[in-house]
Formats: structure tokens, sequence, C-alpha cells
């Protein structure tokens, strides 16, 4: 059965944590200020570690399984990371601290920095974004505050390849640009006759995922790079894929202007059931002035007695701040202590493994699932959850299926340019017995679709809960607990 | 390293690809790029790295070395022990989004529960499973607000007492869009009342943003702004603190229409900037223009109540260039965090919590009055943070305090040049009486020469 | 799939019904299946407004898709479906009829030249499939 709510344990007069009777004199309070009541629930302590160590215990979490989730990078997340982003000198730090007391964290910082940097091969880097999408937004500002600074006033139109994420198209609309989207080809490719005829004096820039979201390098990124510059546009990097590139190649190197990287995919920060994520971004050297304020840099150089002094700077054509303060900086720990164990051959070996592992478990899997486009993968690759001899079964129908046995489902539905599209990301964590089981589920789930399709329409069993009636949730919409709707 | 692959698990699998080493997995590469050395330092083992980053932290002095009256936007308050015995729990921590809702049951309820404690605390009828952080949250109302008028209405009123931070970076946010921001005028008197908001309130406006308490700690009934700017059609939005709601009346109260904030108060630590925690709430009639992730109670097919990610059609993964904002990864392990601080203190606790922060802080602000030199700035009422006017410029007094080892208040003249010689000061229950006696000592130092 | 022989349709899956100056217009059949279970919708015009061919004129949203609405012609609009708003569900299971969004008074004709005719409609649906 599930788990109560809140307002439904909460017991008039429980309190879980009390705190000390204050030791100054009372104040009074102002004048009709004071708000009359406070409608929320009411528990002891351990109602609510039973409660919420409950709610737990109906997630799935890498923690406890396999999650082959396409363009996520469900890796490992080290536990030493939880221990050194909580060493109370970086934890109880305040970010308005003066410099002089911080340095331990801006050193970090700017370590953190050069090492993205090379890892990228960029010049310059932020480290403020929240996320992959926050990185996006301040990777198109760039680009257009660049396009403004030299009067290039015409450029509003963003390409975007129609494999992209969501993210995408979301992120240029959001910075005001002019959306055009940019086919594939028939090898999964960016379809260079489509980018010639929109590469003119209109172009600010190209969104580019590479390797993209079906998992394979483009066989032309050198020309298309080619082609965006010759146009006088700027190449953006979604770097939501840079796990199969690490040590392999650096973006920077190859001609990307601007790239976000995603500290919580490719660097091992945990998820958390939906965030925080930080999302790093890399500029060259022509758009350096143009990162957002502040960037940590050294204030004054060190020598052999002395390190430097570390503080920030503003870039001198920045284009703002993005947010407050510098960025998640207990996430940035937790990506320097993962960087800090590999270093550069180690990262080099996430990416081997990380290809080997996708590559591996599509030729077990290829026989049982159509692969649209017939190459060497990367990191991931994305088949079609669909059988011409099975109408009635679904991507979807595969993916509750796989619930049953145990695996969290594939990416579905994704990228647009696959009908029925399953994108499978196995990350370089997952040993060939994992691989090696979750092919199997998926050959089982092939044959049950074709001979007893009903399994899979009914899918899942053995999870807590059925499949959702979504309709009602978006018709019907209760987003709060009862008690939430009292006075104010 | 993390790698579980053997010699024969690789012999294995390059075998069953067909290919004779790794390398070849790496054909499609340009070769003239292929296999960079990466110039990083030796890799170093879990022992070694725990050791240096130890080292590193022991470079900085933190709010345990330091008697914090630092505040600005986050706050030094005690963070529970359950809370972060929860958030490390892996099946909370390495838990993907919730978009499986059959295997997410735990973090979609607690999502739920966090948006009904949001929305109690504020006053609001919805909230959303978060944004970034304040000063995001703020951009994204204003986002809203355009949107909600279809470009009809272009300007937006900000307050100058809305935290410099979060107003910098809705102008980043804004820039080259068809959005005007005024207000907040560096040249205006910053220790006006906020009704001189009012007459710029017109029927071109979209929203109007105010901050409660103020970004110099002070309390103002938003009501009389709510009324002008919904009689032209306006909307206003309200960026909290939330451990003044345990307090003082909601801004749901004041009528306003949206809230935003910034969360870390409640459960999250100071961690030198992030992440934490961005606040939305609004009203039921908005909840199609609000962005970001809504959970909703439903039933599955076995008639038991579930929670599912709802009005998704609203998001970035489905409506692309259309959506009402890019956002994706949020902030969901802080949401997590704060609804885990809500539930241990309940409407007692965060009641309790505030009282010792006004009284200290109370005690605080009567004790510098009564300094030579010193002054209040302002005699608005106020919650846990007030200004002070220094008889020496502040970043001096910082320096005087530090070298007894306390941590002084935000030096105003960074950001508003008419208070050149202004500290923010800011007081939690985590101040003891003690902390604010010797403050107070140290501060009359600098007076008496 | 039912597509009426008197409704003239366009390539973003609208159907207008054309009665001397006045047009009628809603979602094909195609389009509410391809929506699946609808459950919101909202015209953002008002009666009176003046739009041009192309302009959007209602958003319709089901639980995995989002779908604005766009009038084939220009003109005046002369009325509104209040009903839409309040059971968004007549999308899906009358779209020719209860369904209709808007009724527009065209101020050029002509522009309804350039809209497909049932069975051009039907050959640009097998397409897309």
């Amino acid at each position: 059965m599930g788990e109560p709510q809140l307002c439904d344990i909460s017991v008039s007069g429980r309190q879980g944590i009390t705190f000390p009777r204050p030791d100054v004199p009372l104040a009074s309070f102002p004048e009709g200020f004071l708000r009359e009541d406070l409608p929320m629930p009411e528990l002891s302590e351990l109602d609510v570690i039973r409660h919420y160590t409950r709610l737990s215990q109906q997630n799935y979490s890498i923690d406890t399984g396999y999650y082959p989730l396409g363009s996520c990078t469900m890796k490992y997340n080290p536990k030493i990371n939880e221990e050194t982003a909580r060493y109370p000198g970086f934890a109880f730090t305040h970010p308005l601290q003066p410099i002089e007391t911080v340095q331990g964290n801006l050193a970090l910082m700017f370590t953190l920095q050069e090492w993205l940097k090379e890892i990228g091969g960029f010049a310059g880097m932020t480290l403020q974004p929240a996320a992959g999408a926050h990185g996006e937004l301040t990777g198109v500002l760039i680009i257009h505050a660049y396009h403004r600074s030299r009067a290039d006033t015409k450029r509003d139109k963003i390409l975007i390849p129609d494999s992209a994420h969501g993210t995408n198209p979301a992120t240029s609309a959001m910075s005001g640009s002019r959306v055009v989207e940019i086919k594939s080809d028939s090898r999964g490719n960016v379809d260079l006759d489509a980018l010639r005829q929109e590469c003119d004096d209109t172009l600010a820039g190209l969104m580019l995922t590479n390797p993209n979201t079906l998992g394979l390098f483009d066989e032309h990124v050198e020309e298309v790079i080619r082609l965006v510059h010759a146009a006088g546009g700027l190449v953006y990097g979604d770097g939501a894929n840079l796990n199969a590139l690490l040590g392999i190649i650096r973006p920077g190197d190859v001609g990307f202007d601007v790239m976000h990287f995603n500290l919580h995919k490719t660097f091992s920060t945990p998820h958390g059931g939906g965030g925080p994520g930080s999302g790093p971004v890399g500029v060259a050297a022509h758009l350096v002035d143009f990162l957002p304020a502040p960037v940590v840099g050294i204030i004054e150089e060190g020598d052999q007695e002395m390190p430097p002094l570390y503080g920030f700077i503003a870039p001198s054509k920045s284009i703002g701040r993005m947010k407050s303060f510098h960025g998640h900086f207990g996430t940035l720990v937790r990506a320097y202590t993962y960087i800090s164990m590999h270093g550069g051959p180690g990262l080099r070996e996430i990416a081997e493994h990380a290809v080997l592992n996708a590559n591996y478990l599509l030729a077990l899997i290829k026989g049982s699932y159509h692969l649209p486009y017939e190459r060497l993968c990367m990191h991931e690759f994305v088949v079609e959850g669909q059988w011409p001899d099975a109408p009635e079964i679904h991507a979807l129908d595969i993916s509750k299926r796989l619930m049953d046995y145990k695996f969290h489902p594939p990416t579905n539905y994704f990228p647009l340019i696959v009908h029925e599209a399953l994108m499978v990301e196995p990350t370089e964590s997952e040993s060939k017995e994992t691989m090696d089981a979750f092919a199997e589920a998926l050959i089982k789930i092939a044959d049950e679709a074709h001979h007893d399709p009903v399994l899979l329409k009914e899918a899942p069993h053995i999870t807590p809960v059925g499949r959702l009636d979504e309709v009602k949730a978006a018709k019907e919409l209760v987003l709060c607990c009862g008690v939430a709707t009292l006075d104010k | 390293m993390f790698i579980p692959h053997t010699d024969a698990d690789r012999a294995a699998m390059l075998h069953a690809v067909g290919i004779e080493k790794l390398d070849d997995l790496f054909i499609d590469v340009p070769a003239k790029y292929r296999f960079p050395t990466l110039n990083l330092p030796p890799a170093l083992s879990e022992m070694e790295v725990s050791r240096e980053l130890q080292d590193i932290s022991l470079a900085n002095e933190s709010v345990h070395d330091l008697v914090c009256f630092l505040g600005a936007g986050v706050y030094n308050h005690y963070i529970p022990a359950a809370v972060d015995a929860i958030i490390r729990r892996g099946e909370f921590l390495t838990a993907y989004t919730p978009y499986q809702p059959e295997l997410a049951q735990g973090t979609l309820q607690a999502i739920f529960e966090y948006q009904s404690n949001l929305a109690a605390l504020t006053g609001m009828e919805v909230c959303n499973a978060s944004h970034y952080d304040g000063a995001t949250a703020v951009a994204e109302a204003v986002n809203m607000a355009y949107a909600n008028f279809r470009g009809k209405r272009s300007k937006i009123i900000l307050s100058p007492a809305v935290h410099p931070q979060y107003r910098q970076t809705v102008r980043t946010y804004t820039e080259g869009s068809p959005v005007v921001l005024v207000g907040d005028d560096p040249q205006g008197d910053v220790n006006a009342d906020p009704d001189i908001l009012i007459p710029l309130i017109d029927i071109d406006t979209a929203l109007v943003v105010v901050q409660y308490p103020d970004f110099f700690g002070r309390i103002y009934d938003y009501t009389k702004i709510a009324i002008a700017a919904h009689a032209v059609g306006a909307l206003l939005a309200v960026s909290v603190n939330p451990i003044a709601l345990g307090l003082l009346k909601s801004p749901g109260y004041m009528n306003a229409d949206i809230v935003t904030g910034e969360g870390q108060p409640l459960g999250i630590p100071l961690s030198y900037g992030g992440p934490y925690l961005g606040l939305f709430a609004t009203r039921k009639e908005y909840v199609r223009k609000m962005a970001g992730r809504l959970t909703g109670e439903t039933v599955d097919n076995r008639g038991q109540k579930a929670y599912v990610l709802t009005l998704t059609a609203r998001e970035q993964h489905i409506r692309r260039e259309k959506a009402t904002s890019n956002i994706c990864t949020n902030q969901g392990l802080m949401a997590l965090a704060s609804t885990v601080y809500m539930s241990l203190l309940g409407k007692n606790g965060l009641r309790q919590v505030a009282e010792l922060c006004f009284h200290k802080a109370h005690y605080a602000a009567q004790a510098i009055t009564n300094l030579q030199g010193y002054s209040i700035w302002s005699s608005t009422p106020f919650f846990n943070e007030f200004v002070i006017q220094t008889p020496i410029p502040v970043s001096e007094i910082n320096d005087l305090l530090l070298d007894h080892d306390i941590l002084g208040g935000y030096d105003l003249s960074q950001d508003y040049h008419a208070l050149s010689r202004h500290m923010l000061m800011a007081v939690t229950e985590m101040n003891t009486r003690q902390e604010i006696d010797q403050l107070v000592v140290v501060l009359s130092e600098v007076s008496n020469g | 799939m039912n597509i009426p022989s008197t409704l003239k349709y366009t390539e973003s899956n609208e159907w207008i019904n054309l009665e001397g100056k006045i047009g009628t217009i809603g979602i094909s059949d195609y389009a509410q299946d391809q929506l699946s279970d609808i459950v919101f919708a909202e015209v953002i015009v008002n009666e009176g407004d003046v739009v041009k061919k192309g302009d959007s004129i209602a958003t319709i949203e089901s639980v995995k898709a989002a779908a604005d609405v766009y009038t084939p012609v220009s003109g005046k609009i002369i009325s509104v479906n209040e009903e839409l708003g309040r059971a968004p569900e007549v999308i899906n299971t009358d779209p020719y009829g209860a369904a209709w969004i808007i009724k527009i008074e065209m101020s050029n004709p002509g522009e309804t030249g350039s809209i497909m005719d049932a069975a051009s409609y039907e050959k640009f649906v097998q397409e897309q499939k």
C-alpha cells in the first residue's frame, strides 16, 4: 500500500526539532504583520525519518539498479564525493565572505576551470551555470553578445538539428532567437546540403550535440563547423554526450566556439531525483571576454614562497550574471574529486569503456530490435521499440515490461526522428554481467511481444504502482495536500 | 577508479563487437585531433584525494571558525541531522528525474509534499518543484509575466530593494528582448517607501517585483501595490525569505500573484554559493504559465493513490521552442532537503526559529544603536537583517571584526552608491547572546579609536 | 480516419468550413488522434480581434503533446467556442462538430484557394504515416 501523505500523519502538537528559548530580551512584533496560522504538518522526528525512509524505498536509483537512459549518463556516483563536498571548510563557507578567508574554495574553482578547459580544449571557462540548460542559455547569450559587439545585428537565427534535445530550441527561443531545424541525413549526420542553404548573414550559430542523440559521431563534423564559420556564425556544443569523448577528442580543438559541460552526467555528480546539476561553459579565445561575471582568476601572482591570491574577475564584455553567486560549489567539489581520481589516462578509459559497453550491448540485441543507422555507435545507441509484425506494441510497452525484469527503461520517444525510439546508454560503470542480463531481458521481451503481448500491455506488474492515469492528473489538478488550501 | 571490466571482459566484448582493439571504436573521430594527451595531474587514490581535499578545505575559514553576521540572501541557520540523513540515502541521491513514475513514487510524493508545504508557507495555491535559485526564479517570473500578456505589455517594475544579484540576473536574461526594466534607478532614493513604485504602474506594466523582507531586511505590507497593479491588470511578484514566513503574514495574504524566493535557509548548507533552491509559487489560474516541473496526485491502474509529473506539455521536452522555459534539471535534492526540514520543524518549529532570529536581531540592533558613531539606517520594522550606518568604511570594520574571528555584515557600498558607510547585518538562531555582545564590544572599539 | 468531404484542410491539420464569407475552424480527426487524450484547450483570440492568415488562435494540450492552432485565413473573429475551455475532451469525441474553435469573417476569400480539399488532405495524412 502507498505511504500516507504528511498531512495524514500530522498530529497537532507534535514537533520534530525544538529550539532553545531566546537568550535575549523579547522585542515587540511589528503591528499587523504576524501571520494568524501556518497550516503545516506536525510530526515527530521518528515520523519524519520513517516517512521519508519508506518513500525512498519506493524509488529505483543507481545505487539499486542499472539505468540505461540515453543522454543522461547514469554512471555510478562515488561516495567519496559525498564526503569531500561535506568537509566543513567547504560546506560552511558563505559565498560573500572576504576572499582572503576562502582561498581554498577559490583555488579549487580556479583549478577546476583549468581542468575543464584542458579536457574540452577551451581558452576560458565559467562555473556559474546551474545546469546544462542554464549553460545553453549562457552560451547562446554569449553568441549574441559577440555578434552585437561586432555590430553584426542581422544575426538572429540559430540552427538546431532535428535530433536535438528539447532544451536546445527552448533555450534559443528564450534568448529571442529564430529557430530553424536542420534535418539529419540517412547516416544520422547533419545534412550538409540543408545546412549550406541556411548559412547566410542572418546565421548567429548552430547548436550541435556531438556525438548526437543517436549516439553517432558526425562523420562531417569538421565540414559542418567550417560551413558555419565561413558564414560568420558560431558553433555551440551541447556537451551532454561528452562521456564518449573524454581523452578521445577535445571539442575546442575541432572548432567548437562554446560548449557546456554537464557535471551531473559526465563527471559523476548525483542526479538527486531531478538535480542539482551544474553546467559550466567553456569558450574559445575570442569569446573569453563575454563570459558571465564573476569568473575565478588570479588577483596577485604567487612565487616560491606564497601561493597566488585568487579572487573574482569580471570579464570586460561580460554578458552579466546568470544567477546569484558563482555556481553550485558543492557540485564543483564533487566533480573536482572525480577528476582528481582519474587523471588524463583515467578519463580516456571512461570514454573507451562507455563506448565499448554500448557497442557490446548493441551487438547482443540488434538481432531482435531494428537499428535505423548501421554504424558503430559511440556511448549510446537508438533502436526502434516496435515491430511491423506486432503492431499493437509500442516503445512504451517495452519500457514498462522492462520494469518487471528489474531494469529502469531506456529513454523513450527521443530523439524524435526515430519512430518509437529507445535510446540506450550503458555508461562505463556497468559490468559485462549487467549488459548480458539487460540484453537477455530485452530479447525475452521481444519474444513476448510477438507471442504474449498482454504481458507487455499490462506491465509493470511488480512495481509498487502500476501504470498511472496521466489524463486524470492533468484534468483534475491536485497539486497539494488538502491542508494547504487553508488560511494564509 | 570505477570501471569493473577485466581483461577477459574486454576481450570477450571486443570479440562480440567484431573489432580488435579499443582504439578501433573511434574510427569516426578525425585522426588529426584524436587521442590528445590531457595535461592533468596523475590520478589519486581515494585515500589520497580525501587528504588533498581536506587540505584544501582547511585553507578556508568557515562559519564554524568565524561568528557569522553575514546574510544578504543566504543565511547560517541550523540544519537538523535528520535532513542530511535522508538526502544522503542512495535511493534519493542517485535517483533520476521521475519520468517513469512507477519507479519513482518516493521522489514524486516527496515533491508533492514539498509543493504542499511551500504553498502553505507562501499562502499561494500552486508551487513548482523548484528553480535554480532566488535570482533565476525572479527572472522566470519576469518571463512568465511577459508571456502572460503575449508581448502586449513590456514594462517590468523592479524595486531597488530587490537583491542586487537578482536584478542583475533579470537584466542578463532580458538583454536584447523587448522587456523594459524600470524602478531601480541607481540615482533613486533607496530609503523611500515601496509605494513610490505605484506611480510607475500603468497599462504597459506586466509585472511589479518586490522583496519580503526586502534586501535591507525591512518588512512592508505590499497590499497597496497589489491593488494598484491589479487595477490595471498587471501582476505582482514577491521574492521571499521563507524563514520569515514562519512568523510573518504571507505574500498570498497580500494578494501577490507570484511568489519567488531563495529556499537555502530551509535546511540547505551555505556551501559557498550553492547548490541552492529557487522557490516559485503562483495562483491556480496561472498554473499553465508557470515553468518548471509539477507533480500531481492521480490513481494507478490498480486503483491506488499515486503521483506523477503533470502538465508536462508546458516543458521543453515536449514544447521545445514554444516551452515556457528551457529548464530541465532543477534542484530536486535541495527541494527534498527543504521539505524534510519543514516537516521536522512543523508549524511551531518554523515559528520558533523565526522568533529567535527576530529577537536576537533586535537585541543586536538595539545595542549597536547605543554605540557612539553608529545608527540604524531605517526606522521601518525589520525581520532578522538591518542596516547600520558606520563611522568608518565597512571594509575597515570588517577587517577589524575578522581579527576577532567575526564575519561582519555585507558592505552595501558595493551595490548602492548612496550607502557608502552602511553595513547589512544579519542575525540568526545560531548567534548566541555572548556572540552578539562580543560583536558590539568590537564595534565599539572603532568609535572609541 | 474521418475526413468529411465538405470541408477544407491545412498542412497543420486544421479544417475550415466555408459558408459565404464566414469560415468555421477546428482541428481534424487525424490531429486529435495524434494528440490523444486532450486535457486542455484555450482559445487565445477574442471576438472582434483581427487576425492574419497563419496567426495562432488556440493552444491544445494532451499529456504527451501540445499544439498550436493557426487560422488558415485572415479576417475578423466573430465567434469563439467557450465550451472548449470547460470540456476540452470534446475535441477528441467530436472534432468536426461541437469542437469548432472560432468563426471568422474572412477579409480575403482568395486565401482559401491554397487550402487542401478532402482528397488531397487524405493523401497528405497517408504520407505522414
